[in-house]
């Protein structure tokens, strides 16, 4: 466990993808939310650990505060089921058109595998959501095909289009806002990813089953997709 | 409250949004919480209520109701009707009379706190805007001119109750009514470069000697493209020893991290909540509203700091702050 500084605490597990110690982690943060430590935060399960974030002025912050989190998180971690995911399972429709999938050629191209071939290959995996952050709402989804492994791109697109399916590193990833990013766009959904207005405001959290089904052109501008 | 010039870069924030990083949704909240903290004190607000964020360069506001105000935070320009505006404490605004702020004298960012507070709808159980994403304060953006802010309904009560419990009022020049003692500034930026707290961070020991020397005894500069996600430093490059592929793992208000060009970034008030870059520091919370006073151009100087010093930091700044709110609260008559 080392500290993020002195309002914050990273306990980490392993430093590659292992997809069932994320399914671990994730009981374990809901073991330590259901504690309501009140000068914790923020409990943030990540790719490979255990982020707990801390109100610093806090009158019951402990001074020996990394002892006190070590003990936290091993007495949860008995408690804690061995791995449950949040029983939820979010389908999302994406249209794998080229108009949207601007990196489907070159992905075809590095893994020698056809585009039809690749898409099959990406909505007949179980994925699930490994972890959500960055942006608000944005998922790291596991499960990706190993066939369909790519690294990020040399360089990064200034501007990913809301709503871009990516991939790179055995992930996924949705991304809710317009932002700069370095992974291979295959897809491109109609759903809101994150809407504050709404109930819950993220589409993905931590936990969930992931399944992604291919929708024609016409059915995403169905779904109000632009 | 309408506004009549927004200034430079004017926000709605309120003591923040926690509990939801696991979404990916950061804190957001004001850049220096000690300064908002006193200005809501100094008109009998409750903690964390929302005020208004200025930057540099302050904004014009016309009050359409009576109203106590403070300003909090770095030394801005201000007047009332034309005549100078202390700052620091609790101030009385007649209808109809606008208050403009003009440029930061000294420190770069100060809060304008109203009795009862902002009244505009909160987002996921808090008021702070978050630029990034566009949601929080007004519309998820910054106040524009022409812009009316909506305020509690009872806040022109509370501005003239509040006001009459105010201990050494005193009528200023120009007729401004306020009081003859104020709250001290405990943020303010000293003599630059200003020293700010820092422990090592989790990838210290990934970048070269040559670059772990430098990060605690060079000056670094703030650059201008700088802003509420994180403060960009120029300074020397600091190379990795080993090309570093990591995962990404959460990150934190005050976490340093080094992206590929060897140029750090502190992450501030709406950084992401996640990152793929190596951490080099983590500044020490109680320095953090300190560095928020840096405007772009002010200068820095890491001084290395272990876990126990960040909380003898923590607790003297909490001292001093709660001495302050302690004399605010018995001032205003609480």
């Amino acid at each position: 466990m080392s500290p993020l500084g002195d309002a914050a605490v990273y306990a980490e597990f392993g430093d590659t993808l292992d997809l069932e110690l994320n399914r671990s982690l994730q009981a374990l943060a809901a073991a330590i939310r259901a504690r309501a430590v009140p000068w914790i935060r923020d409990v943030v399960p990540a790719l490979c650990g255990i982020a707990l974030h801390f109100d610093p002025f806090h009158p019951e912050l402990p001074d020996a505060v990394l002892e006190v989190c070590e003990e936290l998180l091993q007495d949860c971690f008995k408690s804690a089921s061995k791995f449950a995911d949040s029983g939820h399972t979010v389908e999302v429709p994406v249209c794998y058109d080229v108009e949207f999938g601007l990196d489907l050629s070159e992905v075809s191209q590095t893994t020698s595998i056809s585009i039809s071939e690749i898409i099959k290959r990406h909505v007949k995996t179980e994925h699930w959501v490994l972890m959500v952050g960055f942006s608000p709402g944005q998922p790291y989804i596991g499960g990706l095909d190993p066939k369909l492994s790519v690294p990020r791109r040399a360089t990064p697109r200034t501007r990913m289009p809301m709503g871009a399916v990516a991939i790179a590193n055995a992930q996924t990833v949705v991304y809710p806002y317009a932002t700069p990013g370095g992974w291979s766009i295959i897809g491109r959904t109609p759903l809101t990813v994150f809407d504050p207005a709404r109930d819950p405001a993220s589409l993905f959290a931590p936990g969930d089953r992931v399944r992604f089904v291919a929708i024609t052109r016409e059915e995403f501008a169905q779904l109000g997709g632009a | 409250m309408r506004v009549v010039r927004p200034g430079l870069l004017s926000t709605v924030q309120d003591r923040g949004r926690y509990g939801l990083q696991h979404l990916g949704v950061v804190p957001c909240g004001p850049m220096d919480p000690v300064a908002l903290e006193l200005a809501n004190a100094l008109v009998g607000n409750r903690n964390g209520e929302a005020a208004i964020e200025i930057t540099v360069l302050g904004p014009e506001i016309e009050f359409e109701c009576d109203a106590l105000v403070a300003i909090c935070g770095a030394q801005f320009d201000a007047t009332l009707a034309g005549r100078a505006l202390p700052l620091n404490r609790p101030v009385f605004v007649e209808k109809k009379s606008n208050l403009k702020t003009g440029r930061a004298l000294v420190g770069s960012r100060a809060y304008l706190a109203v009795a009862g507070g902002i009244a505009t709808a909160p987002v996921l159980g808090s008021r702070s805007t978050y630029l990034p994403a566009r949601f929080g304060g007004l519309e998820g953006r910054l106040l524009r001119a022409g812009d009316v802010l909506p305020v509690f309904q009872s806040s022109a009560d509370f501005a003239f109750k509040r006001y009459e419990n105010l201990s050494s009022k005193k009528q200023l020049a120009g007729g401004i009514r306020s009081v003859s003692w104020s709250a001290p500034a405990l943020t303010l930026p000293e003599r630059e470069p200003i020293v700010i707290h820092a422990m090592q961070g989790r990838h210290h020991a990934h970048f070269d000697a040559a670059a772990q020397r430098a990060f605690f005894e060079a000056t670094w500069k703030i650059t201008p493209d700088s802003n509420r996600m994180g403060f960009r430093l120029a300074g020397p490059m600091l190379a990795h020893a080993e090309a570093l592929e990591i995962l990404s793992e959460p990150a934190c208000l005050g976490t340093v991290q080094v992206p590929a060009n060897g140029l750090p970034i502190a992450l501030m008030a709406d950084h992401q909540t996640t990152g793929g870059y190596p951490k080099i520091a983590e500044i020490a919370a109680a320095d953090v509203a300190r560095l928020a006073q840096l405007a772009p151009g002010g200068t820095l100087q890491f001084a290395r700091c272990t876990l126990q010093q960040a909380g003898e930091l923590r607790r003297v700044l909490r001292q001093r702050l709660d001495a302050a709110l302690r004399s605010v609260d018995w001032m205003i008559g609480k």
